[in-house]
């Protein structure tokens, strides 16, 4: 049985086509990927991502524990900060990619992935060490994103936090429509907008209030394929997809979130490793030159042979073309070079282009 | 859902109007409903040769791939090309301008097995359920 966020009576309320994902019964669309995935870029779009999880840091070793297992360095930010990168495994594969809240020194709140919300749990709880308090909160949290151009003046009519001082990584508790929340200058667009992590038993209020604020701007609610259009577009990767437990974060392409000077941290030494001995594989950012669509899990080949996979693909909405983002040799990982794609048996040309696909106005 | 009574349809989905020897082909307004938004379609050309509840293009959403079986086998004398460019209009017309190719059927009697408009909607409710 799919797990339910408390928005699951919205979404069914307001039409949502709802699909499974990662375990939980989510809204794919509301109106539609391509109206949804266009608010989100010319306006604002609202997303139910309650099925995020967030496990709390806390004691007086709770940085020093949390940085141990992090790849980048949360020791390098202020409080009130917010800091992308992964948790690693000795091996240097990726367990999960994660935003790290840094509230203070002793208190950190690490937004994880639907599908790893028990695995990264037990993973920081067992590596964690003393000093520190783990606690799985991902049941104590609803999560809205509000994302777009639009959502700072319609997130600043229902709050009275001024957020044109909250800049982008950065939080703040605060209160919006009455409803206690954590709000984050942060998401999974390429959009400005906001993630704002409330009580469950408030999420439902909360929303009505938002989009209620929002209509003069067109807001319209937004489901998990716009997000995936969204993120894809601007080259964020997706767990599961792009990168898993046997990938590393170099391979990944997230060398900018891996700060191997900082200290000791779990998966360093391979890491270290592989950097020496030069990657086996890089994850790259092609558009198709031929006609379809690349989907994960195609071929790509050169010269007729495979030498690589694509890990995910789509018809860029506000491009108008095709792309994507594979694994490669290294040697065709140069913008620039061209592969083909194996497209349900016919070799479709693409090329490795710059990254994001798709940059905002 | 609108399902024309002067229509014949497949499991999967497809709809056939047939005049003479020739069929016309596309997807059901429950299928474009499926699907989503339509966004890039692959289909035979004029002078191929399609067998009936064999593939015979592909339609591709945001989100999903799907194959198209033809409802009859024969030789494709039309493929209505300006979707290529505008494959949405499958979405807001999937009957009229919507329509995919023309086949010059073999056999006429090729469509006398598919569903009339009223056995189409009672599969699809029964699908849904």
């Amino acid at each position: 049985m799919a797990q339910r966020t408390p928005l699951y009576d919205v979404h069914v309320r307001s039409g949502a086509r709802l699909v499974e994902f990662a375990g939980w019964e989510m809204p794919v669309q509301y109106a539609g990927i391509l109206e949804e995935h266009e608010a989100v870029r010319r306006r604002a779009g609202l997303f139910d991502v309650s099925h995020m999880g967030e496990v709390a840091f806390r004691g007086p070793s709770a940085l020093e524990a949390l940085n141990r297992l992090f790849t980048n360095d949360i020791a390098k930010v202020a409080d009130g900060q917010a800091q992308y990168g992964c948790l690693c495994r000795e091996s240097g594969g990726i367990v999960d990619d994660v935003v790290v809240y840094r509230r203070s020194a002793q208190d950190l709140l690490v937004c994880v992935n639907a599908g790893n919300r028990q695995k990264d749990f037990e993973w920081l709880r067992d590596h964690a060490g003393p000093g520190v308090e783990v606690a799985n909160e991902s049941d104590d949290w609803a999560q809205l994103a509000l994302q777009g151009p639009l959502a700072v003046q319609i997130l600043q009519r229902v709050t009275p936090l001024n957020l044109s001082t909250l800049k982008p990584f950065r939080f703040s508790d605060g209160v919006a429509a009455g409803a206690r929340c954590i709000v984050a200058r942060t998401g999974y667009t390429g959009e400005d907008g906001f993630e704002l992590f409330c009580r469950p038993d408030e999420a439902s209020r909360l929303w009505d209030a938002l989009i209620e604020a929002g209509k003069p701007e067109g807001l319209r609610p937004a489901g998990l394929g716009a997000r995936d259009s969204l993120r894809l577009e601007v080259a964020y990767r997706l767990y599961g997809s792009d990168m898993d437990d046997d990938t590393t974060p170099l391979e990944a392409g997230l060398a900018w979130v891996v700060k191997l000077d900082k200290g000791d941290f779990v998966g360093r030494e391979a890491l270290v490793r592989q950097k020496a001995a030069g990657l086996p594989r890089k994850l790259v950012g092609f558009s198709l030159l031929d006609p379809g669509i690349p989907r994960h899990g195609f071929d790509v080949l050169r010269d007729g042979r495979k030498v690589g996979t694509v890990t995910s693909g789509t018809r860029s909405p506000s491009l108008k073309i095709s792309i994507g983002l594979a694994y490669v040799p290294p040697a065709l990982a140069a913008e620039g070079s061209t592969f083909a794609i194996d497209i349900r048996g016919r070799p479709a040309a693409a090329k490795v282009v710059k990254t994001p696909f798709y940059t905002r106005k | 859902m609108d399902f024309p009574d002067d229509l014949k349809y497949t499991r999967e989905h497809e709809w056939c109007r047939v005049k003479g020897k020739r069929a016309t082909v596309g997807i059901t307004e429950f299928a474009q409903d499926q699907l989503g938004d339509i966004v890039y379609l692959e289909l035979p050309a004029v002078g191929d040769r399609v067998k009936k509840g064999e593939a015979f293009g592909v339609v591709e959403s945001t989100k999903a791939v799907s194959e198209l079986f033809a409802p009859v086998s024969g030789k494709v004398v039309e493929v209505n090309d300006p979707l290529a460019d505008a494959p949405d209009t499958i979405n807001e017309d999937p009957y009229e301008e919507g329509w995919m190719i023309q086949v010059e059927m073999d056999s006429p009697s090729d469509a006398d097995g598919l569903m009339s408009a009223a056995a189409y909607a009672k599969f699809v409710e029964e699908e849904q359920e």
